[in-house]
Formats: C-alpha cells, structure tokens, sequence
C-alpha cells in the first residue's frame, strides 16, 4: 500500500519534469493555431515553424559558433587544467601552496565582482566581436584543476618514477603516460566544460553584438526577446528546442556521465 | 635524471597569466571603478564615495534585494522540500529508480533560455497551460508573470523546477551514507517514521542541507536570465534581480562606475550571507 503511494508521487513529478519538455517540442511542430489549446497532439504536424525561424535568424551559423566555441573550450580546459593539476601534485617547486590558495581563492569569488572589469578588459584589447572573447575566459578554472590534481595524486609514484628514468619528458608523461589512467576525470571536465560553455548566455550577450559571432543561447534569446519571433510561439518554442537538442542527445548517451559530473560539481563545496 | 627547474612554472604559467588577467586585475580595478564615474568613452572622473551614497539612496538598488529575499524565501524551502522528499522515495527499494532520476535531472542540463522560454508559455495567462488547468477546475486565472506581488514567485517556482534534481542526487548521496543501523536501533526501540527522520536522517544530512541552501543562495544573487526574457525585470521592476539590474546601469546606461559598485557591493554581500549561513547551520549542529 505505501510502495503504491511512492510509486504514484515520483511518477507525478517525472511527468512534472518531462511533460513541459513534450509540450514543447510537440508545439513547436504544430501549426500556429493550435498552440494556446495544445494539450497532447496538434490537428496536424508541421515544420512550419522551423522553416520561418530560419530564413528569420542566421541559426545554422549560430550552431556553428557554439559548436566551435564550445569545443575549443573544452580541450583547452583538458590541456590547461590537467598541466596545472598535474604541477601541483606531482612537481615540487617554490610558491606551490600560494597558487593552491589562489586556486581555492578564486573559486569562492563571485563572478558579479568580476563581470564589468572583464567586459572593459576585453574593449580594451579590442576583444569584442571576436571567438576569442567567447573562449579566453573560460580556458582555466579552479574547479578542473582541482578536479586533475585530485585525480593525478592517486596515481603510483613509480609509475612517474619509470618514466622518468626511461627520460620522458614531463609533457609526455602528463598526456601520454598519465591521461589513459585518469579517463574518467577526463569525462567529468569535458562534460562539464563543454555544458556550461554551451548553455552560457551573459557574457556572449555583453562580448558580442555582430550577428555572425553569436552562439545559440544569445540569438535565441535575442530572437525572443526581440521583436524578430512577432509574438509567434511556434517559432520561439523551434528555436528553443533547438538549443536544447544537442546537449539533450549527448545526455541520452551519456546520461550517467551528466549525473555524476553535476553531482560532483555540487559537491565541491 | 635531469633537473628543469623552470619545468613546473611553465605549467602553471597559464593559470597565471589567466588569473592576473581575469581574476586579479578585474577585482582590483572593480574597486578603482567604484569610486569614479565612467562611461567607457570619455575619461574617467574620480568622484570619491558618490558611487557608495548613490546606491543607498538608490530605491531601486533596495528593490533588487527585496525581489531577491523573496525569490530566496520561496526557492529555499521549496528546493529543500521537493529535494528531500524525492530523494527519501528514490532512496527506498523502488524499481525504475534509474528513469525516475534521468527525469528529475533533465531540466539540469538544458540551457536556462530553453527553460525560461517554455515556462514563459507555461505561465501564460490566457493561453498558457497552468491558466487552462485552474479554468478547466473552475479557479480563478493566475497573474503569473503580470501580477507584480506574485512575479518573482513564479520564477522561484521555475528556477525551483530547473533545479531541484541535482539537489536530489545530492540528497540522494547523503542519505546513503546514513548507517542502516542506526533506523534497525530505532525499530527496535519502535520509533515513528517522523522521529526517525527528525534524529536521525536530518542530523545525518546536514552538511548537505548546507550545501543546497548555499548553492540556492548563490543561484539566488545570480538570476539573470530568467527575468531578462520573461519580464524585462517587471512588471513594477518586480522581478528585477541584481545581476540584471547591474547589467542594465553597465549596458544600457553606460553607468561603468556604479555597475561596478553595485557588483562590488553585491558579491561582498553573497560572501556575507554565506558565511552567516555557514555560521547558523553549524551552531544548529552542535545543539
């Protein structure tokens, strides 16, 4: 009897969290009409919506750029991160623990103090309307390197040992040597890099105005907040489930991966 | 087995250069910019405490921390709630236990626009599905998003919707590390559900009602999106949250110097609240 009861409140609140999404993705195949009384099926599908929307907003490109953006993002922060990560746990030199406290430093700095000094920085090394303003920011953070160092402890010392004396070069060691043995902190910052760089939408909204450059998150917001979308739903809900699609397709392959990576985001503290 | 000694500063040299550029420099010059006026174009003005006075004068200043208490006073508990309740069903011997916690977390991955543009729709008030529902059910149509006492709730409703299902994981977690002893001592003394919960699960559970109560205040102090595509901060700038509302002064009124103050001012009041929450709960531990 109370299994009964259990099983009825998590299915409530799983069709609280999927039934929106639905909604949405089957209205925005339904024609324009059909959307204020929309509960399960439209009259009739359409892709109306979708065709509108392109020829309205260079979208295409918009998905080009955060692809890019975001893809450079993340090897970046896998290179940098991992070489940081791996100097302060296996290198010994002077000033070792000040960069570990500038580390734990930075990550409880909130980013409303940073954010208008940022932006000017950025006019005046004429970074507005570049990729590289959209990139250079978010190629080193706190929580990665902490991520990379935790993992980089756990590994033997005689395997660094062997390969020193075998005369590998530190480079060699980090990448080659080390990086097949911690594959799964690999995965937890690629996903979390490449999530947050997808979804982030402040800062290309202050970086960027030159429509070519935009990524998804801004021109669908742009577009929404605008007038572009003419008060369409069908036409905002396309966009938006556009935005949405890649990263829902990689959390249904990877939907484990999501789970524990955010989860240990959220452990952090 | 030569030494490099300049090997290890070759590698940190990035997040070096990084932090100077992005961390360092931004909350040093943050702190110049607070006492001058600047609107990126013409030179900078130094203007003392003006900034300062400006903003405790600034009604609309004390309106984004209202809007934020009571965004913060409806999301906390709710988050606390839902969470916990989810997480003590999902914590039972259940079968799909691995669906039911993809579902939950769905709304975690997606990008806040895609959120924010849905439950826009969903709010709605003569088209949108809530709405539909009360009047199917004979209630009264809902202001959601146009009624200025309810505004800034239904966006804690959303952002409560958005979020709650990493907070069940990490509920999830911490109530696995509860030892099963500990219920099987309290059967044997026959023990309620309430009171098993109430002194056991709850204490247990601490550090992790800490950590979702901080990690909602931060997210709290940090709505952006939300408002900037729902309600441009309205209606009666009541959903007018400080990040927006920093944005606007730097973005729209070229005000350099008092967006700089005010996101000065802010962060040190996110590090305050913090810490005094970090205070407040563990006192209540020790009791």
């Amino acid at each position: 009897m109370k299994k009964i009861l259990v099983y009825l409140l998590l299915s409530i609140a799983a069709v609280s969290f999927l039934y929106p999404f639905y909604w949405m993705v089957v209205a925005s195949l339904s024609p324009a009409g059909d959307i204020a009384g929309l509960v399960f099926l439209p009259s009739e599908f359409t892709m109306d919506n979708y065709w509108q929307m392109i020829a309205k907003i260079p979208i295409g490109r918009a998905l080009m750029n955060s692809m890019l953006v975001a893809t450079i993002t993340t090897f970046g922060v896998i290179v940098f991160c991992s070489m940081v990560g791996y100097a302060l746990s296996r290198m010994e030199f002077k000033g070792r623990d000040a960069i570990f406290y500038i580390i734990i430093f930075t990550m409880t700095l909130p980013f409303q103090i940073t954010l208008i000094p940022n932006y000017i920085t950025m006019v005046e090394l004429h970074l507005v309307d570049t990729y590289a303003a959209l990139i250079l920011p978010f190629l080193l953070n706190s929580f990665a390197i902490l991520l990379f160092r935790q993992a980089f402890k756990t590994i033997p010392q005689s395997l660094i040992d062997a390969a020193r004396i075998d005369g590998c070069s530190e480079i060699r060691i980090l990448f080659q040597i080390l990086f097949p043995n911690i594959i799964p902190t690999i995965v937890v910052v690629g996903i979390l890099t490449f999530m947050n760089s997808w979804n982030e939408v402040l800062w290309p909204l202050i970086v960027i105005r030159e429509e070519s450059l935009m990524t998804m998150p801004q021109m669908v917001t742009l577009f929404s907040v605008g007038g572009r979308a003419e008060g369409q739903l069908g036409v905002k809900l396309a966009a938006a489930v556009l935005l949405a699609l890649p990263i829902l397709i990689a959390y249904a392959f990877f939907q484990k991966h999501f789970i524990q990576s955010m989860a240990s985001s959220g452990l952090k503290e | 087995m030569k030494k490099k000694k300049w090997l290890p500063y070759l590698f940190v040299a990035p997040y070096l250069l990084h932090f100077l550029v992005f961390v360092a420099f931004p909350v040093l010059f943050s702190l110049v910019l607070t006492f001058h006026k600047w609107n990126i174009i013409s030179p900078m003005e130094f203007t003392g405490l003006d900034n300062y006075t400006r903003m405790f004068r600034d009604k609309m200043f004390w309106k984004t921390i209202g809007n934020t208490i009571q965004f913060l006073l409806v999301h906390i508990p709710l988050q606390l709630i839902v969470a916990l309740a989810l997480a003590e069903f999902l914590n039972q011997n259940i079968k799909l236990k691995g669906f039911y916690r993809a579902a939950f977390f769905l709304p975690v991955i997606v990008s806040g626009v895609v959120v924010t543009i849905l439950w826009q729709q969903l709010f709605g008030f003569d088209s949108g599905l809530f709405n539909r529902l009360l009047t199917n059910m004979g209630m009264d149509k809902v202001g959601w998003l146009i009624d200025p006492d309810i505004a800034m709730n239904s966006i804690a409703i959303m952002a409560t919707w958005k979020n709650v299902g990493l907070y069940v994981i990490l509920f999830l977690v911490g109530l696995q590390t509860v030892p099963p002893h500990y219920y099987e001592a309290a059967d044997i003394e026959g023990a309620t559900h309430w009171q098993k919960f109430r002194h056991i699960t709850l204490p247990m559970i601490n550090p992790t009602i800490f950590m979702v109560v901080i990690l909602s205040t931060i997210g709290g102090f940090s709505l952006f999106i939300e408002p900037y595509v729902m309600t441009g901060g309205g209606p009666l700038n009541s959903t007018l949250s400080s990040v927006l509302y920093i944005y606007k002064q730097a973005f729209q009124y070229y005000h350099m110097g008092y967006s700089a103050t005010l996101g000065f001012f802010f962060a040190f009041l996110i590090l305050t609240v913090v810490m005094l929450q970090k205070r407040f709960i563990e006192t209540e531990e020790v009791d």
